[in-house]
């Protein structure tokens, strides 16, 4: 099913038992970050584990997604899986005009074109009248799902959550391995190759990318109706930031690993945050060791003891 | 009071002088950024944070050994620049033979290290450093009030710039340097100790930063984050000139800091999006930068 | 601006920082009050630790009346979404009852529907703004020690009678600092000035504010309005001198506590007019208060938003004990409502009364800052110019159009 080898489908049932079975044990609202976050880091891990582009601007998709739909919501009192997908859908046109920019280079340049654009964003975002700048759009309602599902109640957010998140998981996985995630894999290994085939790259490039800003559209989307807010702090480059490390800390290019990055990060935050700014310190040491030392990221190494793609 | 198309003329001439000023933290930091990744292929994105430093640095000699400006401008460079020194040779050196993208990794990494800490320690609310007492006061222009340390401030940023310019281009070190650039395994073959001169250019570039962040600790207060308010619209900037040239992100630097100052005046608002506006301009136009080479 | 998101925070910074009262018997209830403030950025002198050192003088002050009371405390750094994170996990995992100073407007508004919807109690010292009794009100909430509105009347209306009708505002973009601008410029329009211009700045982050003060200068106008608080007071007051504006213009710091008088010193500071409703050198009652706060609070001596995070407990405490700490836990709109109802009596602010709307009605004082010449001792810095009453010194109750109050 959807491309998944035997070992892939048993770690996917556990990921749902685990989705399912947690709720019950936790703090749901903390578990729903942990989905948002995993599946913006699953939509930025789109990028760089299988067209070999690191985006360092991601936080712009899904902080405007979050934004609209946030505003969609307040304002226009809709549907909450519309307000989402309008999220999603904004992402996706944001990513087409500054993606159509910045893949005219690759590399570090690629890197530093995004960063440079999404702070762009940023300052648009500070300035712009319907972000309400620094205060954010506050007091969100949750709303309600197709008029019937009061989403006010943590739970019934919980499983709307829990759905979206899978979806956007297959769906990645879906692209991945289809005969346009085959090229991409083409291009990401020898991109003179593949020009010489006849694959005008750059729209391949092009189309990942967009599909790409459109779940982190959606990630963010979801992430501002559960915490009924979304500010600058989605935007800001630091949420760039930290969706490489949870993508480079679970292991870039895996089916798994920006699921396992985003869970030990959000969790980190969570348990050192009274310590203050440690948490940062921690990001940074995280990057470096994973630079240095442990370039798969943990279900790489996982993955690479057992043999096995995960 | 003398208009110039209907702007008031206090209000632009002093709006372009505190461009200039901007500009010149932009050629400062950006020229450094260049001089790296000519030799070490790495940007260097701890740049922002080590530019932190600097200023943090001389508040610390200031407030724990009663060690004044004019010293800290020579001292804090030297003593962040040993600290690069060090960085280079136990970390990033390891990098070397892997994508550069993980360099710019790592650095992005160490940025966070040395932010948080000092943020820890220090919290954010910054502290504040006194102006040396020569360079207090006012010089009335005519049109405005030019505050003599924002003066001196443009001034040793140029001497600056001028001289690493002028080291690179026109001193034998400078030519073995530019060599090294091009050709690595060549100039080795000539007896060159290459991963020294690599070194030692990290190592100058980072003490740049820190000269920059000697200056800007009496004009921002020496706060943990001043750096990252900086190193993104540098990226933009480093960007726009393309990493070619020397000459052409001191050049660079210096212009798009006016170019901020003229948009203060005519638009407010976009002031902080103008520099990435000309980066789009020069990604549709010049991919390469303005002063890039063909690859 | 601060970097790193720290959501979801202070779990357990909540369970096991400052336990303040342990439980001495199983089955005595435990009324646990959450100071929610900034204590890294800007704001980290004007509230910060001391507000939480003065929110636990009250408690000690208070006694034991039957139930334990337990002060936890977070920084929320300026940022709604972390607040609104902090604030929903002490409710629904912390068992927090009240909340207590949030500064800083964007925050404070931001908070305002959780309480709500989680109906607790929510004490605000910290925040400025006056929609948070108008049209952001809530039956939860209680505006205790100063506002906008207050400021705008106090320190703009001084400034006007002394002739100064042009202004030019320098703002903290975002909600504090606007509606402080939009409360300031009505006076000064009704009052027969005018505004020339305005410059908004990003809070929280900017430190040179050169160019802002250059376009004030250019601008013509007489007077400098500040609103912005805290470390941006600070770093606008001593670069306007550096730029010389000092001179041509006269600065109104529209908001400014004795923390900020401290940190600029008297050279700098002499002469300006400002407006607290509480100075530690008001009266004997003040002094005595002070005096015995002093020595827990090192770096600071009290300001009113201090003083208001100690009044603010000691009357909820006073309200607990009186409709019994179970009841209390239950309902926040009643304990407010109790709380409206109850007299309120303290050393730091004398008699007052909280309004139905939620504002605590206390006299606003407007001060000059001392020459260092006048200055006697440590923290000697303020002469009394004026003073209003609680009832005239807020907006009239019909203006705010607050929901729940039928006009």
């Amino acid at each position: 099913m959807f491309g998944f080898s035997r070992a892939q489908s048993i770690a996917f049932l556990v990921m749902i038992a685990l989705i399912v079975i947690c709720p019950y044990v936790l703090y749901p609202v903390f578990l729903m970050r942990i989905l948002c976050m995993a599946l913006f880091a699953c939509a930025f891990n789109l990028m760089i584990g299988y067209v070999g582009l690191l985006s360092f601007g991601h936080a712009a998709f899904f902080g405007m997604g979050s934004y609209i739909a946030a505003w969609t919501m307040k304002h226009w009192h809709i549907d909450a899986v519309v307000a989402i997908a309008l999220g999603g859908l904004t992402g996706a046109a944001l990513g087409l005009v500054l993606g159509y920019l910045a893949i005219r280079r690759s590399g570090i340049y690629f890197a530093m074109i995004t960063l440079a654009l999404a702070q762009m964003v940023y300052f648009f975002c500070l300035e712009a009248p319907f972000t309400g700048g620094e205060d954010g759009i506050q007091q969100v309602p949750r709303g309600n799902l197709f008029g019937i599902f009061d989403l006010s109640n943590d739970m019934t957010m919980y499983w709307v959550v829990a759905i979206i998140f899978i979806l956007g998981f297959l769906m990645v996985h879906r692209i991945i391995h289809s005969p346009f995630g085959q090229v991409l894999k083409g291009i990401r290994e020898n991109e003179p190759r593949a020009i010489s085939l006849g694959y005008r790259t750059d729209d391949y490039k092009l189309i990942a990318f967009v599909l790409s800003c459109l779940i982190a559209g959606v990630a963010g989307g979801t992430k501002a109706l559960v915490f009924g807010i979304a500010t600058l702090t989605d935007v800001h480059y630091a949420t760039s930031g930290e969706v490489v490390l949870m993508t480079l800390l679970g292991g870039l290019g895996t089916v798994f690993g920006p699921i396992m990055g985003a869970t030990v990060l959000v969790s980190m935050e969570n348990y050192l945050a009274q310590f203050g700014a440690w948490v940062t310190v921690t990001q940074g040491v995280i990057f470096m060791v994973c630079v240095l030392a442990f370039r798969r990221g943990i279900i790489g190494e996982i993955g690479g003891y057992l043999r096995l793609a995960l | 009071m003398f208009m110039i198309f209907g702007i008031p003329g206090p209000l632009l001439f002093g709006q372009l002088l505190l461009g200039l000023i901007n500009g010149a933290f932009y050629a400062m930091l950006s020229l450094g950024l260049a001089v790296i990744f000519g030799m070490l292929n790495i940007i260097n994105f701890a740049h922002g944070a080590l530019f932190m430093m600097g200023a943090f640095v001389s508040w610390m000699l200031l407030n724990y050994a009663g060690i004044g400006y004019f010293p800290s401008l020579i001292l804090a460079p030297l003593i962040v620049g040993i600290f690069g020194l060090l960085l280079e040779k136990t970390i990033i050196s390891r990098l070397y033979k892997l994508d550069h993208l993980y360099g710019l990794l790592l650095t992005f990494g160490l940025a966070l290290v040395i932010e948080g800490l000092f943020r820890n320690a220090y919290g954010s609310s910054g502290m504040p450093y006194r102006i040396p007492a020569v360079l207090q006061g006012a010089t009335n222009l005519g049109f405005m009030f030019m505050p003599n340390y924002r003066g001196w401030v443009v001034l040793a940023a140029l001497v600056v710039c001028l001289s690493t310019w002028a080291i690179i281009e026109k001193t034998s070190l400078g030519a073995t340097l530019r060599a090294a650039t091009e050709n690595a395994p060549m100039v080795q073959a000539f007896g060159v100790d290459v991963p020294r001169l690599i070194t030692l250019t990290y190592a100058g570039g980072v003490a740049l930063a820190a000269f920059a962040g000697v200056l800007a600790a009496p004009i921002y207060s020496v706060n943990p984050n001043m750096g990252t308010n900086f190193i993104n619209t540098v990226f933009a900037v480093v960007v726009i000139g393309g990493m070619g040239s020397i000459m052409g992100s001191i050049v660079t630097g210096f212009a798009l800091g006016v170019i901020e100052g003229l948009t203060k005046v005519f638009y407010p608002q976009a002031s902080a999006t103008v520099v990435f506006l000309v980066m789009v301009i020069v990604l549709l136009t010049r991919p390469r930068g303005l002063f890039g080479k063909a690859a | 601006m601060t970097i790193s998101r720290r959501t979801l925070l202070s779990a357990a910074a909540a369970s096991s920082a400052f336990p303040l009262v342990r439980a001495r018997a199983q089955g005595t209830p435990t009324i646990k009050i959450g100071v929610l403030n900034d204590q890294s950025g800007p704001y980290t002198n004007t509230g910060g630790v001391t507000s939480v050192i003065c929110t636990k003088q009250a408690v000690e002050e208070f006694g034991s009346k039957g139930f334990n009371v337990e002060v936890i405390s977070a920084d929320h750094q300026n940022k709604p979404d972390l607040a609104v994170s902090i604030v929903r996990q002490w409710f629904d995992r912390d068992g927090v009852d009240m909340l207590l100073d949030v500064p800083t407007s964007s925050v404070a508004l931001a908070v305002q529907g959780v309480v709500k919807e989680k109906n607790k109690v929510y004490l605000n010292s910290g925040a400025a703004s006056a929609a948070l009794t108008g049209e952001q009100c809530s039956p939860n909430f209680i505006h205790w020690t100063y506002d906008t509105y207050m400021l705008a009347k106090s320190t703009g209306g001084a400034m006007v009678k002394a002739g100064g009708k042009n202004w030019y505002f320098l703002t903290a973009d975002y909600a504090f600092g606007k509606q402080l601008q939009s409360d300031t410029s009505a006076l000064v329009n009704a009052a027969g000035g005018k505004v020339m211009g305005s410059s908004a700045y990003p809070f929280p982050g900017t430190t040179d504010f050169s160019s802002f003060l250059v376009q004030a200068q250019a601008s013509g106008a007489q007077v400098l309005g500040l609103c912005n608080a805290g470390g941006d007071t600070v770093n606008s007051i001593k670069q306007a001198n550096e730029f010389g504006l000092n001179q041509s213009m006269k600065i109104a710091a529209m908001l400014m506590f004795i923390t900020d008088v401290h940190a600029l010193g008297l050279d700098v500071a002499k002469g300006l007019n400002l407006t607290e409703s509480f100075y530690w050198d008001l009266n004997d009652r003040t002094r005595a208060w002070t005096n015995r706060v002093k020595p827990k609070t090192p770096n600071n001596w009290p300001n009113m938003i201090h003083a208001g995070c100690y009044s603010a407990t000691l009357h909820y405490l006073k309200t607990v004990a009186d409709m019994g700490a179970a009841e209390a836990k239950k309902d926040g709109v009643a304990t407010v409502n109790r709380m409206k109802a109850m007299p309120v009596e303290d050393d730091c602010f004398g008699k007052t009364k909280i309004r139905e709307d939620g504002r605590n009605l206390v006299p606003a004082y407007l001060f000059e800052v001392k020459k260092p010449s006048e200055s006697k001792g440590p923290w000697d810095y303020y002469k009394q110019v004026a003073m209003t009453p609680g009832d005239e010194a807020f907006r009239p109750l019909a203006d705010g159009h607050c929901y729940f109050i039928k006009s």
